[in-house]
């Protein structure tokens, strides 16, 4: 185990997958450019040459459709979306071909893409660099996704994306890059699909998902110091979602809170309030709950964007009033941050 | 052209004719219960274009896909079961008509979006770049192809990294019913747009099979010597409705004369004339090229319609792969042997 960013983290695994297997290529707007997409590419050319490591067009569609050719043919295309936004250009070929191509031939032949996109919130980003689409993937089968929360996980979830035989959405939160953690050397894999069991607890289940993970775990810090015993359920992949990890927490508990970064409607926090309705209701001792971002797009203006993000103070906020419990000192003990609008004293902008 | 090359441009030009003939005749029974886009009138450029790739050339279509499948020697039998929805269709029941697939003969896949395929084609090609292989891969579109954001992306990439792509254009005047002038500005050619991406295009007599052929000979020629890609845009006319079995000359979008005008410059009859006036064949063969064709076609639509359905459970299955598929070069030299 190394100690290293999330960011390092996913260096690493493109790192591991190039040398292991010759035909993973990886490629997109900046690979190359020095700041190598926020770390995570640094170095990638230098060590595996201009052919397997590009900078690209701004066609972020026909590159999409390039990369399913690619795959088609043989190779394992690693393609970078700086923004999950600029794939918005490209959801012909990743809905209508990467996606259906094994489908529609009978299973001939699948597409093992892996396209990276990053999403966020903060700094200004505003309505068209910070959207959390992940339930339009998630909604597409043929497709996974994923949404890694530590580095660890970013690691093992990128292998094991890159080695899949199928199209790989890989969700990367810009507010994650410089988080620190244990990582295990060499080709460790995360299975896709299968979620993880942040915090045990007895008392509530939060699902959360990418970096909502992290404000859940404050949460359940200070709830901890209140008595309330929080199981918190990183969700690590929304397509396909662990229902198994889900239901069995939600059976112990019998309290369900969801944290979404995407908007409420049609979310997957959404899916997973229904499914626990329709199917373990006998569990529940509360209606299910979830938090997301409201049906707007995000806004820009620092002033306009306080309050607005789901912090640790929400979620506490949320779990005590389905426990039936006072808000007490919610409010002083998890203040929202200021300034609110930056994942900590690391990120300085400009995006 | 060699007498043998002559014969087999004719052959396979008369095949694809009356394969879709045979659709077309048969349609109204409900029993191909899918869209089918039909190639008459267009049989040159898939036959030319066919006889001139290798085996292992790679190729891929859109919705109007049957010549191309079919040129590039895709299997009858598994095509028309497609069509009929049937298990033992080249797409397990899974496809249609738009979505053709025979990865035996190189031919890579089909797909219903308009330009879907193109940036496919050049993926395709940066693979046969990246493994040094002397492959080429062909993209066959039409005219409304060049209009979509997503071609000008591919062509650019294709130019840029000189991948191994020929680009096959049919040009065949409408998209749907809608006329190329009220797509594109008039007077600007295809060709010279496109070589304005940065890669040679020329046009040809996409009636004229031998035209089509040797262009395209050409063209691989330039590409295998690592020139990069290359464009033919070839004009040509589709004779039924855009969609379906029947002719559409009534109906107001274009002409009665029009057509009558573009059944004169017949591909078929064209150059079975100018073989037959050379010697190179006579109304003999042709007769028994065309019962081989008939007893061919017979007995796949026979296969196709005995064939048994998918079971509803197929629905559900090949959502995901559950392992990598052999790669595309083995999948090819399987069909060679």
């Amino acid at each position: 185990m190394t100690v290293m960013t999330f960011a390092e983290a996913i260096n690493q695994a493109l790192t591991v997958a190039m040398t292991q297997d010759t035909n993973v290529v990886c490629y997109g707007l900046g690979v190359d450019d020095p700041k190598g997409v926020f770390g995570t590419t640094l170095g990638l050319q230098k060590q595996f040459g201009p052919e397997r490591v590009f900078d690209m067009p701004t066609a972020e569609n026909a590159m999409t459709g390039i990369g399913i050719g690619a795959a088609l043919y043989g190779l394992r295309p690693v393609m970078t979306h700086q923004r999950l936004d600029f794939a918005l250009l490209s959801m012909d070929q990743l809905v209508n071909n990467a996606a259906k191509w094994h489908y529609m031939f009978g299973g001939q032949r699948s597409v093992p893409i892996t396209i990276r996109m990053i999403l966020g919130r903060g700094w200004g980003q505003g309505p068209t660099h910070s959207q959390n689409l992940q339930a339009w993937f998630a909604h597409i089968p043929g497709l996974k996704v994923v949404t890694p929360s530590t580095p660890e996980d970013a690691k093992g979830l990128l292998l094991a994306s890159i080695f899949d035989p199928n199209p790989v959405v890989f969700l990367e939160h810009r507010w994650l890059h410089n988080a620190v953690g244990e990582v295990p050397e060499g080709d460790v894999r995360v299975p896709i699909g299968r979620a993880r069991v942040a915090r045990a607890g007895k008392d509530i289940t939060i699902v959360a998902m990418s970096y909502l993970t992290i404000e859940a775990l404050h949460a359940a810090k200070y709830l901890e110091s209140h008595g309330i015993d929080c199981e918190v359920v990183d969700l690590r992949s929304v397509n396909p979602i662990d229902w198994s990890t889900v239901f069995t927490s939600v059976e112990k508990t019998g309290k369900l809170l969801v944290l979404d970064p995407g908007s409420a409607t049609g979310s997957v926090a959404g899916e997973i309030v229904a499914r626990i309705a329709m199917e373990r209701m006998t569990f529940l001792s509360c209606a299910p709950a979830r938090l997301t971002m409201p049906d707007v797009p995000e806004p820009t203006s620092f002033g306009a964007t306080k309050g607005f993000y789901i912090r640790a103070g929400n979620v506490a906020s949320k779990a005590l009033e389905m426990l039936g419990r006072e808000p007490g000192d919610v409010s002083s003990q998890l203040p929202e941050p200021a300034p609110h609008d930056v994942p900590g004293d690391w990120f300085k902008g400009p995006f | 052209m060699t007498p043998e090359l002559a014969r087999q441009l004719l052959f396979q030009m008369r095949r694809i004719r009356a394969v879709e003939e045979g659709i077309a005749g048969r349609y109204a029974a409900g029993t191909m219960r899918c869209p089918v886009h039909l190639s008459i009138g267009q049989e040159a450029v898939a036959a030319g274009v066919g006889l001139a790739l290798r085996r292992d050339d790679l190729a891929v279509s859109g919705h109007r896909a049957h010549a191309h499948y079919l040129g590039k020697g895709g299997d009858l039998q598994a095509m028309l079961a497609e069509i009929y929805g049937k298990l033992t269709g080249c797409s397990y029941g899974k496809g249609g008509s738009m979505h053709l697939i025979d990865e035996s003969a190189g031919f890579m896949g089909s797909t219903a979006i308009v330009a879907g395929t193109v940036p496919v084609g050049v993926g395709l090609a940066y693979g046969m770049k990246f493994k040094r292989s002397s492959q080429v891969s062909c993209v066959f579109h039409g005219d409304a192809v060049v209009e979509a954001g997503v071609f000008f992306e591919s062509v650019s990439f294709a130019a840029l990294k000189k991948l191994p792509v020929l680009f096959v254009c049919e040009n065949n005047l409408y998209s749907v019913y809608s006329p190329l002038h009220v797509r594109q500005p008039q007077g600007r050619s295809i060709a010279r747009m496109v070589e304005g991406l940065g890669l040679p295009a020329v046009c040809g007599d996409g009636n004229d099979v031998t035209e089509v052929y040797e262009m395209t000979q050409a063209a691989l020629a330039a590409i295998r010597a690592g020139g990069g890609p290359r464009f033919l845009e070839f004009s040509t006319y589709r004779w039924r409705e855009h969609c379906g079995p029947a002719y559409d000359n009534d109906i107001g979008y274009r002409t009665e004369a029009e057509f009558i005008e573009w059944k004169a410059k017949e591909p078929i009859a064209r150059f079975e004339a100018s073989l037959r006036d050379s010697g190179v064949i006579s109304a003999t063969e042709v007769e028994r090229m065309d019962a081989e064709i008939e007893r061919e076609i017979n007995a796949a639509f026979t296969f196709a319609e005995r064939s048994p359905f998918p079971e509803p459970a197929h629905a559900f299955t090949d959502v995901y792969a559950e392992s990598a598929a052999p790669s595309v070069m083995s999948a090819c030299l399987e069909g060679q042997s």
